[in-house]
């Protein structure tokens, strides 16, 4: 299409269609109108709301100092789209290039963004899930009715899981001095995101604000009370929790559902694409006018060995929709690859989390500043003698550095001196992650797939 | 003669407009002479630098063997302990939370803000006494406004009585002139001048510290010397080089930002014209003046922990490294068209903050009057005008600002 005008027709009359109305569909609309798209521009949203921030909702909006409605996101600029809210996506048919909506109605695309994210992972049992009291948190309404059962003061909250979510709502419940108890299948918490030695000191974290921490146990049931609301939980050690309010934090499943059978290459894993975020279809061959963005996407990282990444980080979402958005509307070779170099932060207990790289690809780990017990810290993870990633607790502005390091292959065990080094920081330990194939809550990266240039590409098979 | 770049760079016939020097230094990323410091002047090798946990602030990393002016800076922390600015983590870390408790967020978020009806109540005198002086022909907006303001504000915030001022004001500008490098100035003298000057400050503040134990008030000081939060309490000493710190840098840094700012507004009248029909466009304007003419020019007090790269050359371990913020402002990679004064650029992380671990402590409170000076003095000055371009600068090659402002208008608004 280079050279044709199909392109300067597109970004004159063009229709662009964005299935998933959250912070990546938001982000492209905006690039899309920053760099001068004209056509017609559709924004498909399962919710009735317009764009809202969800990282709040497990932060202020638990403590009650921000309400839910109120997480609107700021807006870049206008960009005068038809908004469909409060309808689903239900299917797509490549070939007619249309998508479905749950209403029956039809749209019609000349480049589609499929920025659809990932929804809470609900409790495996449907009738135990549905018992008053039980919670998921991921959307507004989540939040919202999540912050309504902690202020009516319950006896004891239970949080199924001990990764970044399930940690700060803990936080949040301790802050607002309620009894909490977390139960965490791994060893520690976050031990699917940052291994056992950060796992640890978040174990301190929890375990010194009051939390009832229970580790290497699995919730077996839930149990209500004639009511039908939740009164116990089960523990596989054998225990019994009472507990009035229990919020199911197991991680995410990609949206990818409404993609069945369209040929597309979606499945459980999210939806793969190239660097240049054009989805792949089932054959494994990628599309020239359907872009995928933000957490439901999984895409090959050329830092990281080509492994597609999928990376539920609220910074990946704005740079690879911004990305999409930009090579949408551009001719091939003008087009540019989403080179994001994972970063995220969590705020529980008091401590400001963060972090760059990819954690769970380290083998080994060396505190280079800091000590791990006054808990501010900064720790670098090495593989295969390099710098991979690093993190940092209540240490964040060293964090440009170190993924300078990894941006350039730095040579781990670190070779220099640096402020602060005592001596548990001289030699590295390892990372201590757990057995991938054991699941645990779901670390916020996971690593699939091979290089592109892999003739032995698979992918799953969309069925769920 | 090992150091030219060096003297070059305080040379005070580059004080006006150090810009041009600049420039011409960008083309050598790093510089280095003889055995002195090596001089950094590009926008990402400072920003890196400045988030580079191989760089130590604390002097006492320094290896002894170069011909640093700014060295015997060090020498003169005898009479007070180093405070957090000369200090690395985890020391740094707990001396600075220790006065941030107080101070801004998360235990004080509302603290800066809350000030904001007191600074307006001191920019409103000021403005109201150059009103009733009735000589408009010739205002020095330096001794008339811009240095009493942020005086005040430090006063209060720190509970020192206004009336000492003139006495510690002697002792601040001793204290700042010794961080001027001039390599021509007998070291020992300037030493010891800026050693007696600690030495009574720390004499005046300690009294202030042990009155405000046996009697808390609400101000900082009070709070600094009876501190007894998770980490702890501060020491005598520490108390008194934290708050001396503050006091400085409130006395020598701000007075300079409005200063500079009103210089750059009278010689860009549009600027100014729009910022007297809309005070919110002074936000934008202070970033953009943090960045195209920054208080404090240069850090010149950093150390290599470990033998380093910086753009293409060995920095060896124990190297002096003199940071020029300024030039990295006017870095043309990082900044379109750098040398425009324009509030309304989008892109502005300036480097006139600092920033990493060290970066400007006061930096909300600063904005804050920052902010409220140029927008009140738009607001209420008719038809000013500069009476002498460049007016006169101060010695000082790090904390840059003109000795006076001399100004003329027709009348003050009410």
């Amino acid at each position: 299409m280079s050279g044709d005008g199909t392109l300067e027709h597109l970004r004159r009359d063009g229709r662009i269609v964005v299935v998933g109305a959250s912070l990546a569909g938001l982000r492209a609309a905006e690039t899309m109108r920053e760099k001068g798209f004209a056509g017609s521009l559709t924004m498909i949203g399962d919710e009735p709301y317009e764009p809202y921030d969800r990282p709040p909702l497990s932060k202020q909006v638990l403590l009650g100092k921000a309400t839910a409605e109120h997480t609107a996101l700021p807006r870049r600029r206008e960009i005068d789209a038809e908004w469909r809210l409060g309808v689903p996506a239900t299917g797509l048919d490549m070939a007619a290039r249309r998508v479905r909506l749950g209403n029956g109605d039809e749209v019609e695309y000349d480049r589609l963004l499929i920025a659809t994210g990932v929804r809470a992972r609900p409790w495996p049992n449907e009738e135990e899930g549905a018992l008053g009291g039980v919670f998921v948190l991921r959307t507004r309404d989540d939040g919202a009715a999540l912050e309504r059962a902690l202020s009516a003061g319950p006896r004891r909250v239970l949080v199924i899981g001990a990764g970044f979510t399930g940690s700060e709502i803990a936080s949040a419940c301790r802050e607002r001095g309620l009894p909490v108890t977390v139960a965490e299948r791994g060893a520690a918490p976050l031990v699917g995101a940052l291994g056992g030695v950060i796992g640890e000191v978040a174990a301190g974290m929890h375990r010194e604000n009051g939390v009832d921490l229970r580790t290497g146990v699995m919730v077996t049931g839930l149990e209500g009370d004639p009511s039908g609301r939740v009164r116990a939980a089960h523990l596989s050690d054998g225990e019994t929790i009472e507990a009035d309010v229990v919020v199911v934090s197991l991680g995410a499943q990609r949206n990818t559902e409404w993609l069945s059978g369209s040929g597309l290459g979606a499945g459980p894993r999210g939806i793969a694409c190239d660097a240049g975020c054009r989805a792949f279809d089932v054959r494994g061959i990628v599309t020239d006018d359907i872009f995928v963005a933000g957490d439901v996407a999984r895409s090959p990282h050329a830092l990281f060995g080509y492994q597609f990444l999928s990376l539920e980080h609220w910074g990946n979402a704005v740079a690879q929709a911004e990305t999409a958005a930009h090579n949408m509307l551009s001719e091939s070779v003008d087009r540019l690859p989403h080179l994001w170099v994972p970063g995220f932060w969590s705020s529980q207990f008091g401590v400001n989390i963060k972090s760059v790289g990819v954690p769970p690809m380290g083998t080994e780990i060396m505190i280079t500043q800091g000590s791990r017990d006054e808990r501010r810290f900064a720790a670098v993870y090495g593989y295969q003698g390099r710098v991979i990633a690093a993190v940092t607790f209540d240490n964040c502005r060293w964090l440009p550095f170190y993924q300078r390091q990894i941006e350039t292959g730095a040579p781990f065990p670190v070779p220099f001196e640096t402020v602060d080094r005592r001596p548990e920081g001289h030699k590295p330990m390892s990372a201590d992650f757990p057995d991938p194939s054991v699941p645990t809550h779901g670390p916020t990266i996971t690593l699939s797939g091979y290089s592109p240039a892999d003739r032995k590409m698979t992918f799953i098979p969309a069925h769920h | 003669m090992s150091q030219a770049i060096l003297r070059e760079i305080i040379d005070y016939a580059h004080r006006a407009d150090p810009y041009p020097l600049y420039e011409e230094l960008r083309k050598t990323p790093v510089s280095h002479e003889g055995d002195g410091p090596y001089v950094i002047s590009t926008y990402y090798e400072i920003q890196s630098l400045l988030h580079d946990p191989r760089i130590s602030s604390d002097a006492r990393n320094l290896k002894r063997t170069g011909d640093d002016p700014l060295g015997q800076g060090a020498e003169e922390e005898t009479a007070l302990p180093p405070s957090f600015l000369r200090l690395d983590p985890p020391d740094h870390d707990r001396l600075r939370r220790m006065t941030n408790r107080p101070f801004g967020p998360p235990h004080s978020p509302h603290k800066v803000h809350d000030m904001l009806g007191e600074l307006d109540g001191i920019v409103t005198g000021l403005i109201d006494r150059i009103a009733a002086t009735g000589s408009f022909g010739h205002v020095d907006l330096v001794d008339q406004f811009a240095y009493p303001f942020p005086v005040s504000v430090i006063c209060r915030l720190l509970g020192v009585p206004p009336e000492d001022e003139p006495r510690f004001h002697v002792w601040a500008e001793a204290i700042a002139a010794s961080l001027d490098p001039d390599p021509d100035a007998d070291p020992s003298e300037r030493g010891k001048n800026s050693a007696d000057a600690r030495m009574e400050l720390g004499m005046y503040l300690a009294g202030l510290i042990e009155e405000r134990r046996r009697n808390p008030g609400d101000d900082m000081l009070s709070q600094l010397a009876n501190a007894d939060g998770p980490d702890g309490s501060m020491t005598t000493m520490e108390a008194l080089s934290t708050s001396a710190l503050l006091l400085i840098a409130g006395h020598e840094t701000t007075v300079n930002l409005i200063t500079n700012g009103m210089l750059t507004l009278l010689r860009h009248p549009d600027v100014l014209a729009r910022l007297r029909e809309d005070p919110a466009l002074s936000v934008p304007i202070v970033e953009e003046l943090l960045r195209f003419e920054p208080p404090v020019q240069l850090i010149p007090h950093r150390t290599t922990l470990a033998d380093i790269e910086v753009a293409g050359v060995s920095i060896p371990k124990g190297a002096s490294l003199w940071l020029i913020l300024a030039s990295g402002n006017r870095d043309p990679k990082r900044f379109p068209d750098p040398d425009r004064f324009d509030p309304d650029r989008e892109d502005i992380q300036h480097l006139g903050l600092g920033s990493g671990i060290h970066s400007c402590f006061g930096a909300p409170l600063a904005r804050q009057e920052a902010q409220l000076a140029l927008s009140e003095l738009a607001r209420r000055l008719e038809n000013p005008r500069l009476l002498q371009d460049p007016p006169p600068y101060r010695q000082n090659a790090v904390l840059r600002g003109p000795r006076h402002l001399p100004i003329a208008c027709d009348g003050v608004r009410p």
